[in-house]
């Protein structure tokens, strides 16, 4: 089982990191042939990273959008972000300060979060335009995520696990010191076969979202075509043709 | 036709419409003549490979645009867009939805460029492309304005009108293209100006409109064309120079110069601000399109260039013509191409300048003088038009395309009011005939496309005495026009800025 495990992780993390990798690499070879952010827009640099940052923390545009969706969409996100400074614990020795200090929110964040994915799903089955364009994987994403949050937390109270084994089996594998996996405890396969799905469907998926924003054209190009002239590559070949 | 299109009922309260799937299916414009096609380079009509030609394209697209790459990766049908779009709300189609529109390229695009789409193409949504697809395609695709909207509200600020762009290029290279779009810019191409007004009848009009202003304010301004030397060049849809009411813009516009002293000068070959390349996504049309400008620009060796008032006008102009042609500032050292121009220009004003920045300043600097009694005798309001609003800019304010038609028009007139902030400003809603799809074959669309302005004017209306909308673009202008009288309004409600100022304008005294 230890083997297993092992060898599934490795190749989800390899996944992960070179999917990933490789969209960014992708997206950010792609060029911007015209100047296209959604105005008003920031005219420099330092405007469109606040913009982000008000992105990426707020969801500012959804808030402008739906305030349902960003209400539950924006717990979800907060407490993911939670559970996963938590799960940092699993991963560093000695364990960074600020990771202890999240410590006390897992539980909460836990539960925050099926209520953020919950809400989510509701919105998928009850409002007709959002079902109009539902597709199964959307329900599927949302399902996986919530059976993750529910073995997760049924670790925590219902069949307790050698968190120890956990750490060290993981801090094993990050160093090709490969440790046993505590053999005791179902859940916590579900919980790591599950994980590992997550894993390997991210670059694949619409989870592109989290690396997409930050290359979408309409939200980070600075609003300055008048002062500074803006040309692509392949833009720039037209020129020297004529 | 025109008699059956009846306007949608105003929602007595404004909830979002409930879906009705297929309300709009099969909705077709005109296809293009083969004249029409390849005129432009494209198939005459539908290619045999099309559906492998259509992917190539695709592929292609995906390629040159970063943003048709991320927005087709990126969106997670979280539907905050669903009910932003005009057409969706006007016409309750699912599919016209903004997500949904995108998802019927996207399911393409998952079938053939992505491996979860190659292996489990129900799963998430994939199709193949069949000609149903293609059809689907030309029916939705030109029942979007590509205004903006709903990348206002998306978390990634996924813009449909990308999307739209990508799938009618697409189309018009498989050879199904659009009869009013391509058209118009073969007109361009062959005439000069989208309505296809030749040379000799564009200097008859100018001279007609100096006799109409002579008798009605005894004062000879001029309406010069193809001065060489003037300071200015007036670049400005061609729909100014004859269609009502946006003639009256035009005479405002000379007005301002006028009184200002400034020496300016329109072109025959570049007599059209319009630019339908940008409706068909085409990056070729586009640049073609604008280097006339650039041309007449450097022939007539201006120093200013300025663009009248249109909507998308002022977007490629604003955003896209530095980029395009060089008008504009900030070239590399190295950028010849640009530089040519560039030396040329006179870099104390913006370039390219909107008429209301010009107007705007020579206001505040107390070079003109307006009499807003004038005015008196109409309550407005101001109409954002999206290509303004949420592809450009004015001044050195973010937000100053929403601020300075606003001030000029308080400065013109003593009663303005402001529409539902709901529906103005970055939130404007489209006319309902933007982005190519002003055309008698899509009334139907254009009616129903107006219903979200229509019941905000209703409310200012009802509540103010609101009887004048100014708007700055040509295609509001004439879509309004048009589209009124369904609403049960006045179809003289419209009209430009230039047109109020026109009205306020102090001639003669300086
Ligand atoms: C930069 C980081 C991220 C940002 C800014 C971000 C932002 C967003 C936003 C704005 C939404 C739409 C609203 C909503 O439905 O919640 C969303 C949806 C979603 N996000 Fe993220 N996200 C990020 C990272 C992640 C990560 C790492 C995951 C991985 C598990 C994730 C999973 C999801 C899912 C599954 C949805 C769709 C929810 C639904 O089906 O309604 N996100 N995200
Ligand atoms: C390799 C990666 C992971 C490992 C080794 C792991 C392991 C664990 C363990 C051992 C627990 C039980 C904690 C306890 O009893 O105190 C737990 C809880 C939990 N896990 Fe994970 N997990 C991983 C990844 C994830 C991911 C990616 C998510 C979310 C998408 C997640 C969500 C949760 C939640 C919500 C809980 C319950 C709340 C909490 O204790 O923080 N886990 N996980
Ligand atoms: S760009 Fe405008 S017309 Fe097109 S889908 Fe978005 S809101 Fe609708
Ligand atoms: S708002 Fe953006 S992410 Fe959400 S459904 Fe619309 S396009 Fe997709």
């Amino acid at each position: 089982m230890s083997v297993l495990f092992a060898v599934i992780f490795y190749v989800a993390a390899l996944c992960l990191v070179g999917g990933v990798g490789y969209r960014i690499y992708d997206y950010a070879r792609t060029p911007a042939p015209l100047v296209i952010p959604t105005t008003p827009a920031p005219t420099t640099g330092g405007g469109v990273a606040f913009r982000m940052f008000r992105e990426v923390v707020f969801f500012e545009s959804l808030f402008k959008g739906s305030l349902w969706t960003w209400a539950f969409g924006w717990i979800f996100h907060l407490s993911l972000a939670l559970v996963l400074m938590r799960h940092l614990r699993y991963f560093t020795q000695p364990v960074w300060s600020w990771v202890d200090m999240v410590q006390p929110f897992g539980i909460y964040a836990g539960l925050s979060m099926i209520l953020g994915l919950a809400g989510l799903w509701g919105r998928r089955i009850f409002v007709d335009r959002v079902r109009y364009i539902s597709t199964p994987s959307d329900h599927l994403m949302l399902g996986l995520l919530i059976l993750i949050a529910i073995s997760g937390l049924s670790m925590k109270f219902l069949d307790h696990v050698d968190v120890i084994g956990v750490k060290a089996f993981f801090m094993g594998l990050m160093v090709f010191d490969w440790q046993p996996l505590p053999t005791t405890n179902g859940i916590l396969y579900i919980h790591l076969s599950l994980v590992a799905a997550l894993m390997i469907i991210f670059p694949f998926s619409k989870l592109l979202h989290a690396p997409g924003l930050f290359f979408s054209p309409s939200r980070v190009m600075p609003d300055n075509p008048r002062e500074k002239r803006h040309v692509s590559p392949w833009a720039a070949k037209m020129e020297a043709e004529k | 036709m025109a008699s059956e299109i009846t306007a949608p009922p105003y929602r007595v309260i404004p909830i979002i419409p409930a879906i009705k799937p297929g309300a709009m299916e099969g909705l077709k414009p005109f296809v293009a003549s083969d004249k029409i096609q390849e005129a432009l380079g494209y198939p005459g009509e539908l290619v045999e490979d099309w559906k492998e030609r259509a992917i190539a394209k695709m592929g292609e697209l995906l390629t040159k645009y970063r943003s048709l790459k991320v927005y087709l990766d990126a969106c997670v049908h979280c539907g905050a867009c669903s009910d932003k779009c005009h057409y969706f709300i006007g016409t309750q189609d699912p599919k016209n939805m903004p997500v949904a529109r995108q998802d019927l390229l996207r399911s393409v695009y998952r079938r053939y460029f992505t491996i979860p789409g190659k292996l489990f193409p129900k799963l998430v949504g994939a199709r193949d492309l069949t000609k149903e697809v293609l059809d689907e395609w030309y029916s939705y695709y030109h029942q979007c304005s590509e205004c903006r909207r709903c990348s206002v509200f998306c978390p990634y600020g996924i813009d449909t009108a990308e999307v739209t762009m990508a799938a009618r290029e697409i189309l018009d290279s498989v050879g199904y293209g659009q009869k009013y779009a391509n058209e118009i810019i073969g007109k361009v191409h062959k005439i000069g100006n989208n309505l296809g007004l030749p040379g000799p009848a564009l200097t008859d009009t100018l001279e007609g409109l100096e006799e109409d202003v002579k008798e009605d304010t005894g004062i000879d301004v001029r309406f010069p064309l193809d001065v060489q030397g003037a300071e200015v060049l007036l670049i400005t849809p061609s729909a100014d120079f004859f269609a009502e009411p946006h003639i009256d813009s035009l005479v405002g516009y000379a007005k301002v110069f006028h009184a200002a002293g400034i020496s300016w000068t329109l072109s025959s070959k570049a007599s059209e601000g319009g630019n339908f390349g940008l409706f068909i996504g085409s990056y070729d049309q586009l640049r073609k399109i604008a280097l006339r400008i650039r041309e007449a620009a450097l022939e007539l060796g201006v120093k200013r260039i300025v663009v009248g008032e249109c909507g998308h006008a002022w977007r490629v102009a604003y955003s896209f013509w530095n980029t395009l042609t060089g008008i504009g500032d900030g070239a590399d050292p190295a950028d010849r191409f640009a530089l040519m121009l560039q030396k040329q220009l006179d870099h104390r004003y913006k370039q390219p300048s909107h008429i209301c920045e010009v107007t705007w300043d020579l206001i505040q600097r107390q070079a003109i003088t307006l009499e807003p009694e004038a005015n008196d005798h109409l309550v407005i309001t101001f109409h954002d038009s999206c290509n303004v609003a949420r592809g450009s800019r004015m001044g050195d304010m973010m937000g100053g395309q929403f601020e300075i038609p606003r001030s000029i028009i308080r400065a013109a007139a003593n009663h303005f009011v402001e529409m539902n902030e709901g529906t103005t400003r970055e939130k404007t809603f489209c006319c309902g005939g933007g982005g190519g799809l002003l055309t008698d074959d899509l009334m139907d669309l254009r009616v129903k496309g107006a219903l979200p302005r229509m019941e905000a004017l209703k409310e200012v209306a009802d509540r103010d005495k609101v009887n004048f909308m100014a708007t700055i673009c040509a295609i509001c202008k004439t879509q309004f026009t048009k589209v009124l009288p369904y609403y049960g309004f006045n179809m003289r409600m419209v009209g430009g800025v230039h047109q109020l100022v026109s009205n306020a304008i102090k001639l003669g005294d300086k």
